[in-house]
């Protein structure tokens, strides 16, 4: 038995639903989960070793062979692409000497490609042993590869530091906030505490009813009625309730929770307690995507004074009984975790495979009790409504969208940053803020989303026209839309489903396949046609938003941008099975040294 | 006793008892709904997608979704059963199924799915994926070419300490299952044949053992899947 790995097992108490922990623990201490450490944790928390290999293979940080010393994961997201990834990602394999998902000779150096990792304002980016790199070019590469070779502390390889908190103590990152629109709600005066204060002199069902009375719904992108959803926690049975707070940020383009978490933290941990109050929950958890880990010593220390100005802890802001703390719970790389009750099952060291419903979270969520899942900036709305009243919030925004709404804008666009706009905004008004010029087509809410040409640039951002969770790429009129972007969602898709539905799993193959033929030139009409009803299919038969919206980026261009499909397609021919005899015949005729007779 | 739950499927008019499901309800009130994932008593996965139905316009797992009273179900609409053929279809582009030479041919649930839906050909283009199998447990062969990743091994089968010996490895495309192969070294044979039975395609096989049923006498040799239930007309 080695001894640290059972001094982490032990400070988890054998506790297999801190599994999460206990591997995301290893992983950084050992640099991969070797087979003996996979061993020891089963017999430790009495599981079945597949068990334990369920989890671990099911997360693409944890590795189960050493990775390199300094392990690159670079960005391979299409906004990571646009903005020069394959110079850069060149440049490091000739630097390092091995291709991507390779380790160097000398097990130095590890290169990895990975999803979004939240910085599409500062792309291209790569986290490198947890720190986060920013604007890499190639120049930068070569120092960088250099600082490795020589040993140097991550850390001190940086060449500049971020605005605001990136530049503190526990942060000291190289990430910019990109802060481009204050808004009334969010960055606007913020007295720490202030709300908080006041919601205990309220009773719970005040609280509730002055959220309900807001509007304010879910900012993670399904739009639930946020005072509706806590009502019904509420309401349901359980011995003990649960406040999750989503911070998971996987849908590419997306990085507003990222500024929430470095500038506006206390406020994000008093809508938590507020939260916590309302529902009577004494526990928080904070699931925090790994490639934020670069937040952790910061947020913890948060935490912790946040518990020594009792506003967390016992009895707080002096109110008996109230006692509310929170946990940091960290994902290990699957997008398909911000799904609420895949969250709720990673949180419990699983595999983060979205529950079958009913039972929702708010009947049975973490620990099979009564749950609520909201974003982190529906959390830190709530604690301005509470402060400053629904009436005040609703002034804000349209009929059925109050208040205002974190953007994260991307791509081709002078100002790429974060925006807090009034719902109601108009397409074309935001992207004359942004600075966009020459737009081909604005991919809204992430690959998840709908990708909209000029035709829809008069349409309002808000739930009754557009509604979205928050991201704007914005793609010129050089890209090559479908293969630039429309495949690169679908290998994204492919990569980041969780397997367990039919259609998810192998329709995502079969579309981008499909799309593939007619990207080769291989297409006739009748492809069009085929893709457009398999892509149907994905809508309604899969368990969880990700199967239902994984077809969106075809569909969504079929719809907006056909004649980008069209000029592919022959239209002379009825079929064209899309198969290269000759290529599939090209390895044995070369074997025996013969040219194909076709 | 509760009272009994009254809902139509199809216009037929059903009864179930409170808390059940769609499909177990369905089975009982003499309709077929097909299944791969489910197995009654035991947990639904809602995994296969097979058994969707059309609720007041939205599609449902029948396994997963409880009866509600006055609920009208569309089972056997063209949607639905279009739906259902094309995710059978699915399942044998993305795996390797090679009926003739399959132990359990005759008594797989996939197959016989297959013929109920008179599938010719698949719709969508083979992928021939290169897969692993396991045999390194001294009783079973995991043929992973076959696997439909269904988690009824996972979800039903657990040595008699009541550890799992199956659980899922990876996730999306390249989801496959995983067996402890500790563990699967002290099953008997009685529980080796039960993990076979459980399973309802050929990707577990018992070792040293096989062909004990003649083909033509197996389970779907003669009558489609779902007769028990009701046949097709
Ligand atoms: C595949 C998938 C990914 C999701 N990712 C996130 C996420 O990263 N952050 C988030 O807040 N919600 C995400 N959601 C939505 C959550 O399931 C949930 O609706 C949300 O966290 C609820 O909070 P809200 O009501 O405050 O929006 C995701 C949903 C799906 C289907
Ligand atoms: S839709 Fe996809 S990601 Fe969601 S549960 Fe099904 S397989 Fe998993
Ligand atoms: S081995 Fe058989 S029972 Fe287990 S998941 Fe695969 S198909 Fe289902
Ligand atoms: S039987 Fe319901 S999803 Fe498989």
């Amino acid at each position: 038995m080695s001894t640290y790995v059972k001094n982490i097992i032990d400070k988890y108490n054998n506790d297999e639903t801190r599994l999460m922990d206990i591997l995301i623990d290893i992983q950084s201490e050992i640099g991969y989960i070797p087979n003996e450490a996979v061993e020891q944790i089963s017999q430790s928390l009495n599981i079945s070793i597949v068990d334990v290999e369920q989890t671990l293979t099911f997360y693409h940080f944890f590795s189960q062979k050493p990775i390199g010393d300094y392990v690159v994961y670079l960005n391979n997201s299409v906004v990571a692409n646009m903005m020069g990834r394959s110079e850069v990602a060149k440049t490091f394999e000739e630097e390092v000497g091995c291709g991507f998902n390779n380790v160097s000779d000398d097990g130095k150096i590890g290169l990895y490609s990975t999803a979004c990792i939240g910085m599409s304002d500062q792309e291209p980016a790569a986290i490198i042993n947890g720190c986060v790199f920013t604007k890499l070019s190639p120049a930068r590469v070569k120092d960088i590869v250099a600082d490795m070779r020589a040993g140097k502390n991550v850390k001190e390889m940086f060449n500049e530091y971020g605005d605001g908190q990136n530049n503190s103590e526990l942060i000291k990152s190289m990430v910019f906030n990109n802060i481009r629109k204050r808004g009334e709600v969010l960055f606007s005066d913020y007295e720490n505490g202030a709300a908080l204060k006041k919601v205990v002199t309220m009773t719970q069902d005040e609280v509730i009813e002055e959220v309900k009375t807001s509007y304010i719904r879910g900012r993670g992108g399904a739009g639930f009625p946020t005072g509706l959803k806590w009502d019904f926690c509420r309401k349901s049975e359980g011995e003990i309730r649960y406040l999750i707070c989503n911070a998971d940020e996987g849908e590419p383009g997306t990085f507003k929770e990222r500024v929430i978490l470095t500038e506006l933290p206390k406020m994000l941990f008093e809508g938590m307690a507020i939260a916590g109050y309302a529902l009577d929950a004494k526990n928080g958890v904070l699931y925090l995507r790994s490639e934020y880990t670069y937040l952790k010593d910061y947020l913890e220390n948060i935490i912790q004074e946040l518990r020594e100005t009792n506003q967390l802890g016992e009895n707080i802001a002096g109110k008996q009984g109230f006692d509310f703390d929170i946990r940091i719970q960290f994902g290990a790389g699957a997008y398909v975790c911000g799904e609420e009750s895949a969250l709720i099952e990673s949180a419990e060291g699983k595999r983060g495979e979205p529950r079958n419903r009913p039972p929702f979270p708010v009947q049975k969520g973490y620990m099979q009790q009564p749950t609520v899942v909201n974003n982190a900036e529906t959390l830190c709305s709530v604690v301005k409504i509470l402060l400053k009243g629904a009436d005040w919030y609703t002034m804000m925004g349209t009929r059925e969208s109050s208040g205002t709404k974190l953007i994260s804008v991307s791509g081709d666009c002078r100002y790429p940053g974060v925006y807090e706009i009034e719902w109601g905004l108009r397409i074309r008004d935001m992207l004359e803020m942004v600075g966009a010029e020459d737009i081909q087509a604005v991919q809204v809410g992430g690959p998840s989303g709908t990708c909209i040409g000029e035709r829809s640039f008069k349409r309002t951002i808000c739930y009754e026209d557009f509604p979205t969770g928050g991201s704007m790429m914005i793609i010129d009129n050089k890209r090559n839309l479908l293969k630039d972007v429309v495949k690169h969602f679908m290998d994204f898709f492919i990569e980041e489903s969780c397997g367990s539905c039919v259609p998810c799993r192998a329709l995502t193959v079969i579309l981008k396949n499909k799309l593939q033929k007619i990207l080769d030139g291989n297409g006739v009409m009748n492809d069009l046609t085929e893709l457009k009803k398999w892509c149907n299919m994905m809508k309604q038969a899969n368990r969880c938003g990700l199967g239902q919206t994984a077809a969106n980026p075809i569909l969504t261009t079929l719809e907006n941008f056909p004649e980008e499909y069209e000029k592919l397609i022959n239209k002379d021919i009825d079929f064209n099975s899309g198969f290269d005899l000759s290529a599939a015949v090209g390895e044995s005729c070369e074997a025996v040294g013969r040219t194909p007779n076709l | 006793m509760s009272e009994k739950i009254k809902f139509t499927i199809d216009g037929k008019e059903c009864f179930a008892e409170p808390g059940q499901n769609i499909l177990d309800a369905a089975t009982d009130n003499g309709v077929y709904i097909p299944a791969l994932c489910h197995m009654r008593g035991i947990k639904p996965a809602g995994s296969c997608r097979l058994c969707n139905v059309k609720i007041a316009g939205r599609l449902m797992t029948a396994c997963t979704t409880p009866v509600e009273h006055g609920m009208d179900i569309e089972n056997d609409i063209p949607e639905i059963q279009g739906l259902r053929l094309a995710i059978i279809e699915m399942l044998f582009v993305e795996g390797n199924h090679f009926c003739p030479a399959c132990e359990k041919s005759g008594n797989c649930e996939l197959q016989a799915l297959a013929y109920r839906y008179q599938m010719m050909v698949p719709r969508f283009p083979y992928e021939f994926p290169v897969k692993e199998i396991d045999a390194s447990s001294p009783k079973l062969i995991i043929d992973r070419n076959r696997c439909i990743l269904c988690k009824r091994c996972i979800r039903s089968f657990t040595d008699e300490n009541g550890k799992n010996i199956f659980a899922f490895k990876k996730r999306g495309h390249k989801l496959q299952i995983n067996i402890d192969a500790k563990l699967s070294a002290n099953l008997s044979d009685e529980m080796a044949q039960k993990a076979m039975d459980i399973c309802p395609v050929g990707a577990i096989i018992r070792k040293e053992k096989g062909f004990d049923q003649p083909i033509g006498t197996r389970k779907y040799d003669k009558v489609p899947i779902g007769s028990d239930i009701k046949s097709v007309i």
